[in-house]
């Protein structure tokens, strides 16, 4: 038998056949649809009006972006430590906590958020429990905090992941070294932890920020009527009573636009420095 | 000259097993120290508690006389030098340099002269902007040497620093380390298993084996007046039979009484004695020589490797001049190329206690096996007297019990090993070749283990 070099990549060619068509059928298309839908009138002729609409909601987005930096932060901040735990623990522990993570994900997402709406009410279980001891009842349910706590609840384990995977390739002796160098604990996570922790943050902080920005059912089930994100208003154009495709397709550009400036501001940081760092 | 670092009577235990017994040192300002020992000896941990990375179960640790065990590592004057060298990839050279002077916030235009001159000592100069992963071996090693030195402390320890690097360049680097050491004064703590290394770099090497120091001294002293057959084994190579102390400065070998220097054995003791290969002359046979015949030449580069068949014996020989395999020769050396040693293991066969377990059964260390006609009751307990040529190296998988191999020691026609279970050696003759520290098989030859009573004494 003899030995022929494969022509290069051409199983492979053939095999990324369906998903390139996919991606043109549904995800190309799609968006030339929601660029010609902004740039013009029901009747068909180009206009800059629709974008005049979403600056009537700009409180909407500021909101969203707010709700949304905060939920990423808490994230990163409750994350950091545990991946970091994670990423120093046996692999036995490690596999453990891995599961204990995926384990909510199991479950439908609706459900998972409809459950923290029992929680929170009025009547709910916390409040109760509260309750016995002459707590309260507080408001929690349909505030801002509620959605904050919505997007951390849904999207801490796409924080966490990404944080454990780029910490478990960071030696232990690199630890050691600034220690023995002089470094303390605070030293360590600011000088030498979080610097070689950074592309996966960045990835993490991505992976948070964008679906929490753009999140409609978290905070309808959790926000009540008074806490309306961009998700919100976009869906309402197209399935609400206030039926309006082309103001619609305005704000997905605009939110687009803004998260493409966000995420290239967040991936500035990450210029090529960590380039060969895990040799 | 006044002790800086002094480690006393430290016991470390890590999940059952004891990587330190009882190890004691004492180490001088301005020396260069080595620890030196096969893997797995303890000689790494004994680094990680002098610089805070273990805490030693029992024992203290002392700087400059005071007591520093629960100190953590940043706190102490003291730097590493990592065995895979531990450089930050997200820095480059003089931000690697400069990490531990930043830490200790000292104005910017002196870290930037102390990086400098640091790094011209290291011969690095010019390479500061560059990243470490674009540096090679030799100079990602040298960047976390001026790293570790930059601080002035007042020990350095390094942890098998020219283990990645080719042998020309571990050459260099071990002048270079030593120009370092005689130029800064800083005290240096050296781990490595390479003796080569050790013997030429130290002012004092310390071999350690299985937890325990087993010599510490000058390099000359290691190599001519080794304490044990396991340091003479493990520094350079030897001539390591068995003989007989018959008198102060009379020891026994090959059927001959030779004349040597030592003494204080006691009388008709066996020993281990040793001569270096390169301490033997090989001349003309004749009666007062003991004499043997060349089986082997071997052309080393700067001397040939001989090996002589006489008294039983395989003898090594290290000669510039060749004698064809076939030639009858003398062996000449004198009272002070011989070193008698203790044993590593006291007598000569080993005996077990065991019990009587039923009718003409006996069980020792987990084993039974049958008696016939052996008639005494059952919870007796008896003495067993196994003889080290009896006991079979077998696979495990084959084995009546698995064993430690804790060493093994060619003695001219025979291996000697000594194995660890069950809390107590055995001591085996076998002419198989092993891997020391790990675990082997063996198997008994039960017909011919003779069965005492048991004399006495709650020694297992």
């Amino acid at each position: 038998m003899t030995l022929r070099p494969a022509r290069k990549g051409s199983l492979a060619a053939f095999a990324a056949v369906p998903y390139l068509v996919w991606t043109a059928i549904f995800i190309l298309v799609p968006l030339g649809m929601v660029l010609w839908f902004g740039f013009t009138t029901p009747e068909g002729g180009f206009t800059l009006e629709n974008f005049q609409g979403v600056v009537k909601y700009a409180g909407v987005f500021w909101k969203s972006i707010r709700l949304s930096i905060i939920a990423t932060l808490i994230c990163l901040v409750v994350g950091f430590p545990v991946g970091y735990l994670m990423s120093r623990m046996g692999e036995v522990g490690q596999r453990t906590m891995l599961m204990l993570m995926m384990l909510p994900m199991w479950m439908s997402f609706l459900l998972r958020t409809y459950a923290w709406m029992t929680l929170l009410e009025r009547e709910g279980l916390i409040n109760r429990f509260l309750g016995l001891f002459g707590l309260g009842p507080f408001s929690m349910i349909n505030t801002q905090g509620a959605v904050v706590l919505g997007m951390v609840y849904n999207y801490l384990p796409f924080m966490i992941l990404p944080l454990h995977s780029i910490m478990i390739k960071i030696d232990r002796s690199i630890i050691e070294a600034a220690q023995d160098l002089g470094a303390n604990s605070l030293h360590v996570l600011a000088r030498v932890l979080l610097p070689l922790s950074l592309p996966g943050i960045i990835t993490g902080v991505t992976m948070v920020f964008v679906p929490s920005v753009s999140t409609f059912i978290i905070s309808r089930m959790l926000g009540g009527g008074t806490n309306l994100l961009i998700g919100d208003l976009i869906e309402q154009q197209f399935l609400g009573s206030t039926y309006n495709p082309q103001v619609g397709s305005a704000m997905s550009l605009v939110l687009m636009v803004m998260i493409l400036l966000i995420m290239g501001i967040i991936n500035h940081f990450d210029n090529g420095e960590m380039e060969g760092m895990l040799v | 000259m006044a002790k800086l670092i002094e480690l006393k009577n430290i016991v470390l235990s890590y999940e059952g097993d004891r990587i330190l017994d009882n190890v004691s040192l004492s180490i001088e300002s301005g020396q260069f120290v080595t620890l030196l020992g096969p893997s797995g000896c303890g000689k790494t941990t004994t680094l990680r508690i002098i610089g805070g990375f273990a805490t030693p179960d029992e024992g203290d640790v002392l700087f400059e006389g005071k007591r520093i065990n629960d100190l953590p590592p940043h706190k102490r004057e003291v730097n590493t030098v990592f065995q895979r060298y531990a450089l930050f990839p997200h820095l480059n050279v003089f931000d690697n340099v400069a990490f531990g002077l930043k830490i200790q916030k000292l104005p910017r235009e002196e870290i930037r002269q102390r990086v400098l001159s640091m790094l011209e000592i290291v011969d690095l100069k010019g390479f500061e902007k560059r990243r470490v992963n674009r540096l090679s071996g030799g100079q990602q090693q040298r960047v976390a040497i001026a790293r570790a030195l930059v601080n002035r402390p007042k020990l350095l320890l390094l942890d098998e620093p020219l283990g990645a690097l080719d042998l020309k360049l571990r050459r260099d680097m071990q002048l270079e380390l030593m120009n370092i050491q005689r130029k800064t004064g800083v005290t240096f703590v050296y781990v490595t298993h390479d003796q080569e290394e050790a013997l030429t770099m130290s002012d004092v090497v310390v071999v350690m084996k299985d937890g325990v120091i087993q010599q510490q001294g000058r390099p000359e002293d290691i190599y001519n007046e080794p304490e044990n057959a396991f340091v003479a084994d493990f520094i350079g190579e030897s001539n390591i039979f068995d003989g007989v102390m018959e008198a102060d400065c009379k020891v026994r070998l090959c059927g001959r009484t030779l004349t040597c220097l030592d003494g204080g054995f006691g009388e008709n003791r066996p020993v281990d004695v040793v001569i270096r290969p390169e301490d033997i002359d090989l001349v003309p046979p004749s009666d007062e020589l003991l004499t043997g015949e060349v089986t082997g030449v071997v052309f080393k580069g700067v001397h040939y490797e001989m090996a002589v068949q006489c008294g039983g014996l395989q003898w090594l020989i290290h000669s510039t001049d060749a004698h064809p395999v076939g030639e009858q020769v003398g062996l000449s050396f004198g009272p002070d190329d011989i070193h008698i040693m203790k044993r590593l293991f006291e007598g000569s066969e080993n005996v077990l206690r065991g019990e009587v377990t039923g009718e003409d059964e006996v069980t020792f260390c987990d084993v039974s096996f049958e008696r016939p006609g052996l008639g005494l009751p059952e919870g007796t307990p008896v003495e067993l007297i196994i003889q080290p040529g009896d006991i079979e190296v077998v696979s495990i998988d084959h084995a009546h019990l698995t064993v430690y191999l804790e060493s093994l020691i060619y003695k001219g026609d025979y291996n000697e090993l000594v194995v660890w279970t069950g809390g107590r050696s055995l001591l085996i003759h076998s002419y198989l070749d092993q891997q020391v520290a790990t675990d082997i098989g063996i198997r008994f030859d039960f017909d011919k283990i003779r069965i005492a009573p048991w004399k006495g004494g709650e020694t297992v």
